[in-house]
């Protein structure tokens, strides 16, 4: 591999991890937005979470009209810089364009939407219209995605919203999780200012909503409050030695990535535990990083992973090597990880069991588990009738509400771990419930 | 290989790809390298007495990522001294001594034409060209479209040349006129040799929406200028069709307007013309076109079998005919072909809101290829033209070809509806929505 050397400055780093959607110059954008054959009932609508009506914001660039434009991605998401950068565009509304019908390539969506919504926010452009205050207030927990979609359609329909985040920054994932070469924390940061300062709404940082006592203040305080608080830490595979120096969890390894990218100490071999859009990020970061040799392991087999093919291409293409069928039943060393043990699976009569006797081990100095997230059942359960279903997401109704209370709900909690794109749709949709609850 | 040498009233090139007069033939350093670049002619840049020009002077018309899909001069004739320009097409003619250097004129007097027409003989030039085209700038001074615009003062200028001239006179008509054939048929009767049409259409390209002015803008105004390019082409093949089958105009025509590639000089050539004249293309993209246009035409011709240009100079003129003489009984219906269809739908938009409500969407919601209503479809074609998709819209001959009957006819037989509500009506039978249905109200 070795295809990336260590990244030792800040310059190095971003040559690591370049850009996949950089921002359109006005030319590109406008022969790309030529393209765009205005369909009628677009089927790159229909594959939008938020339903951005897409080909009017294309129209609109072609046209010269970037406010406009802008307007029209807001009007359905407000992450809408964040998502043109971040969102899966492939499966979503690029891989529904209709020019793939004849092998054509598909209209640079998400690109052209960073383009429009970027100059709006580089502007500062007014394009919000907030009702007059209804002396209302609502309480948001968590400065992600959906929290602040949340806050952003509350303002607007007359609220007064104060946000309580966790952490020193906002913008969840996008900033703490998302792979650099998806979007940089500048890009997701400045969509974050923009809103702030359009909607007016307050966010309080290191500010935790932890204990029965916290949220009982909210809900005496507040009228409503949305719980946008994302999922936790990476869960325990419960085997053998996780407790070695350099077995981290993916989450954990991709949030110093991205907030401290020089602190990040790689291994020369590293082995990735899993299947999904986060080991795929964690083993192509763990490349770009410098690692020698980077394994991803999965159980079962590779058209099974979880994740996106694009994906797999995009962590095979930086040199990352597969290793199916293979369910890791121990980490090995002393002190520190020296390797992971495991054994091979097979599918027998639709059941994946694993083989007596095929036991074997992949030497490496770091492993990164990317086995899936704790759900934060521990503190939803300090919430009076709010329930969670057996996999721990919260359970809400059509209006994202939970059970008879007045605590609302969406995002990564209330859907087990999705895109932004689908944080920022719930969080709208759990404004409007919030507004329609406190209407009635 | 076939023969493509033309000869347009007696001025003879090694091909029928002509540069027009314009910029690209403002110099002899330019006439000179398109030559050399495989160019069978040039008209010069209109000589005269010299102008004086104004900075800012095209405007171009893009369509989404087209660019100068048309173009907008207010550009005068050459601001060259007469003689630099005389001693540059003799130079010319020295080197390309089997190539076209036609000279175009514009000037005023009867004693100016005699001296111009003199001056550019003695230089070598092969044939003359009288500019009565120019829309802009020199009309105003009652030369250009001034006089293309008066058959009659335009007869008498031909024939002060025809005086004195030894060479093929052709004259250039203006398309801002209402019949074309009126001024072309003045130019017959003036004796001159050929016509070249069409020349610019008096045109504002575009207005500056920030500035208030439209392009090009001089020091903050602006004014009407000339217009050609791909756009303008329909244009010039109507005109071209009808002066090619007007009997009163019996001379050989040369071909103008938004020619860019051999397809394009082909229509024309089908149309009557004998050669072709560029310009536009030429200031796009420079002589280099003239690489595609040979080899296109002549393989063309190869395919077809035709030997010469005048094999099939005209051949689609036979195939054009007032309104009156079409079949009434020709029936096309549009069938879309599954395999190529993209499901943009513009097809279903396009009938549905701009045409005769002929496609519906399947019941399907996961089926995007719509349907179209035969008992609707009026054959109109607009599908076919809005598909993206190379192929997907076919429009299928529904009759069986054994009857025709005409307008024409059905007049003569007092077979056509003649009162406000007569029931002889075409649309008579033919599906139409109630307004409500618009509304979902239906």
């Amino acid at each position: 591999m070795s295809e990336f050397k260590r990244p030792a400055s800040e310059e190095e780093f971003e040559k690591n991890f370049q850009q996949q959607k950089p921002l359109m110059n006005e030319t590109e954008a406008y022969y790309e937005s030529s393209r765009c054959l205005f369909c009628y009932d677009a089927p790159c609508v229909k594959a939008c979470p938020t339903e951005i009506d897409i080909p009017l914001f294309i129209r609109q660039i072609n046209s010269g009209d970037i406010s406009g434009s802008a307007s029209t991605i807001y009007a359905s998401n407000y992450m809408g810089n964040t998502c043109g950068k971040v969102c899966p565009t492939e499966v979503l509304c690029e891989g529904s364009c209709v020019y793939n019908e004849q092998n054509i390539k598909p209209v640079e969506i998400g690109r052209l939407q960073n383009h429009a919504t970027r100059q709006a926010i580089d502007e500062g452009k007014e394009l919000f219209e907030l009702a007059e205050s209804n002396g209302k207030k609502v309480a948001v927990i968590g400065a992600g995605p959906s929290g602040v979609s949340c806050a952003c359609e509350l303002r607007s329909l007359g609220y007064t919203v104060d946000i309580f985040e966790t952490k020193a920054k906002p913008s969840g994932l996008s900033v703490h999780g998302v792979a650099p070469y998806k979007i940089t924390n500048e890009e997701a940061l400045i969509e974050m200012d923009y809103l702030k300062k359009q909607f007016g709404y307050s966010v309080r940082y290191d500010s935790p909503i932890k204990s029965k006592e916290d949220i009982q203040n909210l809900a005496s305080t507040y009228e409503a409050v949305f719980v946008g608080i994302g999922m936790g830490t990476t869960s325990a595979l419960n085997i053998p030695g996780e407790e070695l120096a350099n077995c981290k969890g993916a989450t954990e390894f991709i949030e110093v990535l991205k907030m401290n990218h020089l602190d990040v100490a790689i291994g020369k071999s590293v082995v990735v535990l899993g299947g999904g859009n986060t080991a795929m990020d964690a083993a192509s970061e763990s490349a770009r990083m410098g690692a020698e040799s980077v394994v991803l392991a999965y159980r079962r087999r590779a058209d099974e992973m979880g994740a996106y093919e694009f994906e797999w291409k995009l962590a095979k293409g930086v040199g990352v090597q597969g290793e199916f069928n293979a369910a890791p039943i121990g980490i090995v060393g002393n002190g520190k990880v020296e390797g992971v043990r495991f054994r091979r699976t097979e599918n027998k009569g639709g059941k994946l069991v694993e083989v007596e006797g095929s036991e074997f081990e992949i030497a490496c100095d770091m492993v990164i588990k990317a086995t899936g997230q704790r759900k934060q059942v521990d503190f939803l359960s300090l919430i009076d009738g709010l329930a969670t279903d057996e996999k721990g997401r919260i359970e809400i109704d059509a209006f994202g509400r939970c059970g008879d209370t007045k605590f609302f709900a969406g995002g990564d909690a209330v859907n087990g771990g999705a895109e932004v794109v689908n944080a920022a749709a719930e969080g709208k949709m759990a404004a409007i419930g919030i507004h329609e609850y406190l209407s009635s | 290989m076939p023969d493509i040498s033309t000869n347009l009233a007696g001025i003879k090139s090694p091909n029928p790809f002509w540069l027009a007069s314009a910029p690209p033939t403002n110099s002899g350093y330019q006439v000179m390298k398109a030559f050399d670049a495989g160019w069978g002619g040039a008209v010069w840049k209109t000589l005269g007495v010299p102008v004086v020009n104004v900075s800012s002077r095209y405007g171009g018309l893009n369509h989404k990522d087209n660019r100068m899909v048309g173009f907008n001069n207010i550009e005068l004739i050459s601001d060259r001294p007469l003689k630099d320009n005389l001693r540059e097409i003799e130079e010319v003619k020295k080197y390309f001594p089997n190539h076209a250097v036609i000279a175009s004129l514009m000037v005023e007097t009867k004693e100016q034409w005699h001296q111009i027409v003199k001056d550019v003989e003695n230089a070598g030039s092969d044939g003359i060209e009288l500019n009565f085209g120019c829309p802009h700038g020199m009309c105003e001074r009652g030369m250009g479209s001034a006089v293309g615009q008066e058959p009659k003062v335009l007869q008498t200028i031909v024939e002060w040349v025809k005086e004195v001239s030894t060479i093929p006179v052709i004259v250039k008509l203006t398309p801002n006129i209402s019949d074309i054939t009126e001024p072309a048929q003045a130019a017959h009767a003036g004796g001159g040799d050929a016509i070249s049409l069409i020349n610019t259409i008096q045109s504002v390209i575009g207005v500056d929406i920030d500035q208030y002015v439209p392009y090009p803008i001089v020091d903050g105004q602006s004014t009407n200028g000339g217009y050609c390019g791909p756009a303008v082409k329909p244009i010039a093949l109507n005109m071209l069709k009808n002066c090619a089958q007007h009997p009163g105009v019996d001379i050989p025509i040369s071909g103008i307007g938004g020619i860019e590639n051999w397809r394009d000089a082909v229509e024309f050539f089908l149309l009557g013309a004998t050669n072709v004249q560029v310009c536009t293309a030429v200031m796009h993209y420079g002589f280099g076109i003239i690489r595609e246009m040979i080899p296109g035409l002549e393989r063309y011709m190869t395919e077809k079998g035709f030997e010469t240009l005048d094999d099939f100079k005209g051949k689609a003129l036979g195939n054009v005919k007032t309104w009156e003489h079409l079949n009434l009984e020709y029936k096309v219906k549009a069938e879309i072909k599954e395999d190529k269809c993209i499901g943009c739908q513009l097809c279903y938009i396009a009938c549905e809101d701009g045409a005769h409500q002929a496609i519906r969407l399947s019941e399907d919601k996961e089926n995007r290829v719509p349907e179209i209503i035969d008992e609707n479809c009026v054959g109109c074609n607009l599908c076919s033209i809005v598909c993206p998709s190379e192929g997907c819209i076919a429009m299928v001959r529904q009759d069986d070809g054994q009857k025709v009957t005409t307008w024409n006819e059905r007049m003569n037989s007092d077979d056509v509806p003649t009162t406000f509500n007569d029931e002889r009506a075409g649309g008579i039978g033919h599906f139409v929505p109630e307004p409500t249905d618009a509304l979902g109200m239906g």
